[in-house]
């Protein structure tokens, strides 16, 4: 090895680093060693990674088009070299679709993330600060909704807002923030009686400053990883209601939906249902290993193992 | 704990879901009467509707009614079957219980040795296989693994029955007594029903198995490794105790009591997880009739089974709280 990586890996290690940007770099980089020594974890954030460039490309990689199919030509065809895992019942391309879908699923895990985290987040840290009557009150109503069941909730939800894409993600993200409210709250109570919160109590800073600027972000890294552990569940739950022709309604490719469109031809052309439920099946294992992994490197002393 | 502080954190748990299940019936929906007399009715029909289902008062006067009537049983007619629901819900439960119940056992005898087995062998080939199993039980749409299961064990190797709780054959002779066909095959002896039924339920049940052993095996090892650090095991090793004995009589028995709790949860995670696997399956349980009144937008259905699983859901919940604040001494006085 040449000089030049070892005195970069020992400014990175540093026990006393100069700058605010040095620790920080450090930290990360001792948490990536850790990350990286577990080969499932990096197989996870390979598949994620994979999965983001799909959808990233996905007009410029998928074969054919995702909605227009040939009828006439090119029904239920087997896999083979033009169709690689074969046609459906419209005669589109699957692994076009399979392309295409993996937007949808992004889309429905990342707006979950997006508004679910901070309401979870909000209520938590907003709880564990003001404490008393407030957090009893906010701790009550968390753990209600954290005792319902989530699955039949969302489709209560979506049977009254009616089905579509949007409503399934807000009829998951209704019954999914409740875990993050404890999180946040746990972290919080941790911090509030520190004396870092209470010097800035002194310099004269609002409760809503204090949650938002000094507590709020202490709460951020345990977050990821829950959210992370979670998004396979979200993609599971949104591919249940597809399946049940309550999410994205057709022509979208949405994996799940594709799963009921293959059911009918399942005994003959199993391709059609196989295809999309492995495409879950990989993409759910990726969030899972991936967030066993962040766990394990962000959280050193607990967790699974 | 105290009784007080239980029996509040049980009703307000219980009038959080129904105010949730009211605020989805009433509140979403742009105008619940549309949805009974259609579109093209009168006006004079309309108002007088609106007057009968009570819609005319303040909202927290037509929750108190609401209420009432759930707790009188009475979740009003299913537009489909035209029967009140909760005699629907009598009858399709059953079948419900059955399958979960039967899961549950298959996922709590299979999971809990595989979770111990990972824990004794921690870091080894089998924890890894331990690992990856309940892995792709968390990963794996439970409703895709169904229809593989279907094809492949039902439609080409033809080992179990195909999708239904019986055969049509046996639809006239064999008449159920508690709703629970296993059960009431073997009490009225009759064998031939029996083996139909067994060879209908082995596949959907082994599904839902499968989905509390993911769980179950997880949880078994983390709490066999808890227990296997402590030091009441380095003496009994002291004493000469066998591994064995060490193991299943000490260890396992001490991580038994958080067990029963994760075992009564994946029981709840299996009555609501029932939903998916029942439409595959077409299974005529509660999952099945929810889905079914859910394509046919019969509110009232779907909402009186939402009710339901909720209540068990929690009520399950609830009382696994409760046993392992019983079951485990130190946990009493806290």
């Amino acid at each position: 090895m040449s000089l030049a990586t070892m005195t970069r890996r020992d400014w990175l290690l540093s026990e006393r680093p100069q700058s605010r940007m040095q620790a920080r770099l450090g930290r990360t980089y001792v948490t990536w060693r850790r990350f990286s020594a577990n080969r499932l974890a990096l197989a996870g954030l390979a598949i994620i990674v994979a999965l983001l460039i799909v959808a990233a490309l996905a007009d410029v990689i998928s074969p054919h088009s995702p909605v227009i199919g040939d009828l006439r030509g090119s029904r239920l065809l087997p896999p083979g070299p033009e169709h690689w895992l074969g046609t459906d019942g419209q005669g589109r391309d699957i692994l076009s679709r399979l392309i295409h879908g993996s937007r949808l699923t992004l889309f429905v895990v990342v707006l979950v993330a997006i508004i679910a985290a901070p309401v979870g987040l909000l209520v938590g840290t907003v709880a564990g600060y003001a404490g008393g009557w407030t957090d009893a009150i906010l701790m009550r109503i968390t753990d209600i909704f954290l005792a319902f069941p989530k699955l039949i909730l969302a489709l209560a939800f979506v049977a009254a807002l009616g089905p579509g894409i949007e409503n399934a993600v807000l009829a998951i993200a209704i019954t999914s923030w409740p875990p993050y409210a404890r999180i946040a709250r746990a972290e919080t109570m941790t911090v509030r009686n520190s004396d870092y919160i209470a010097a800035v109590r002194l310099m004269g800073a609002s409760p809503l400053r204090i949650v938002i600027l000094h507590i709020m972000p202490l709460c951020i890294s345990s977050l990821i990883v829950r959210v992370t552990l979670d998004m396979a569940g979200i993609i599971l739950t949104a591919a249940g209601l597809g399946f049940l022709g309550l999410g994205a309604q057709p022509p979208l490719p949405e994996w799940g939906a594709m799963i009921a469109d293959g059911r009918r031809f399942i005994l003959d052309q199993w391709w059609v249902a196989a295809a999309p439920g492995a495409a879950i099946l990989i993409v759910s294992l990726g969030f899972n290993l991936l967030g066993d992994g962040l766990r394990d490197a962000l959280d050193p002393r607990g967790g699974g193992q | 704990m105290s009784i007080g502080r239980f029996l509040i954190i049980v009703a307000t748990t219980y009038l959080g879901l129904l105010a949730v299940t009211f605020f989805i019936g009433r509140v979403i929906p742009i105008d619940p009467v549309l949805a009974i007399v259609g579109d093209r009715a009168p006006a004079h029909v309309i108002e007088r509707t609106r007057e009968e289902m009570g819609l005319n008062l303040p909202y927290w006067q037509q929750f108190l009614l609401y209420v009432k009537g759930v707790f009188q049983g009475d979740f009003g007619r299913s537009v489909l079957t035209t029967n009140p629901v909760m005699e629907d819900i009598r009858r399709v439960f059953p079948a419900t219980v059955e399958l979960a119940t039967l899961g549950t056992l298959i996922g709590a005898l299979i999971g809990v040795p595989l979770g111990v087995l990972a824990a004794v062998k921690r870091g080894s080939v089998t924890d890894q296989i331990v690992r990856v199993i309940g892995l792709i039980g968390y990963s794996v749409p439970i409703f895709w693994l169904g229809l593989l299961a279907l094809l492949v064990f039902y439609a080409r190797l033809r080992w179990t029955a195909g999708p239904g709780r019986i055969d049509v054959v046996f639809e006239y002779t064999f008449t159920p007594i508690t709703g629970f066909y296993l059960l009431d095959s073997i009490l009225r002896r009759d064998w031939a029903a029996f083996r139909d039924i067994f060879a209908h339920i082995v596949l959907p049940a082994s599904l839902l198995g499968y989905f509390s052993l993911a769980y179950i095996s997880r949880m078994t090892r983390s709490f066999m490794l808890n227990e296997l650090s402590q030091e009441y095991i380095v003496a009994a090793r002291a004493k000469g105790l066998s591994e064995t004995r060490i193991i299943w009589a000490h260890a396992l028995r001490n991580a038994a009591v958080p067990l029963v709790t994760v075992i009564a949860l994946s029981y709840a995670g299996l009555l609501e997880g029932s939903v998916l696997t029942e439409t595959v399956f077409a299974w005529p349980g509660l999952g099945l009739y929810i889905t079914d009144s859910l394509q046919n937008a019969d509110m009232n259905a779907v909402l009186g089974g939402t009710i339901v699983i909720g209540s068990v859901f929690i009520g399950i919940n609830l009382f696994a709280d409760l046993l392992y604040r019983t079951l485990d001494p130190r946990t009493r006085n806290a």
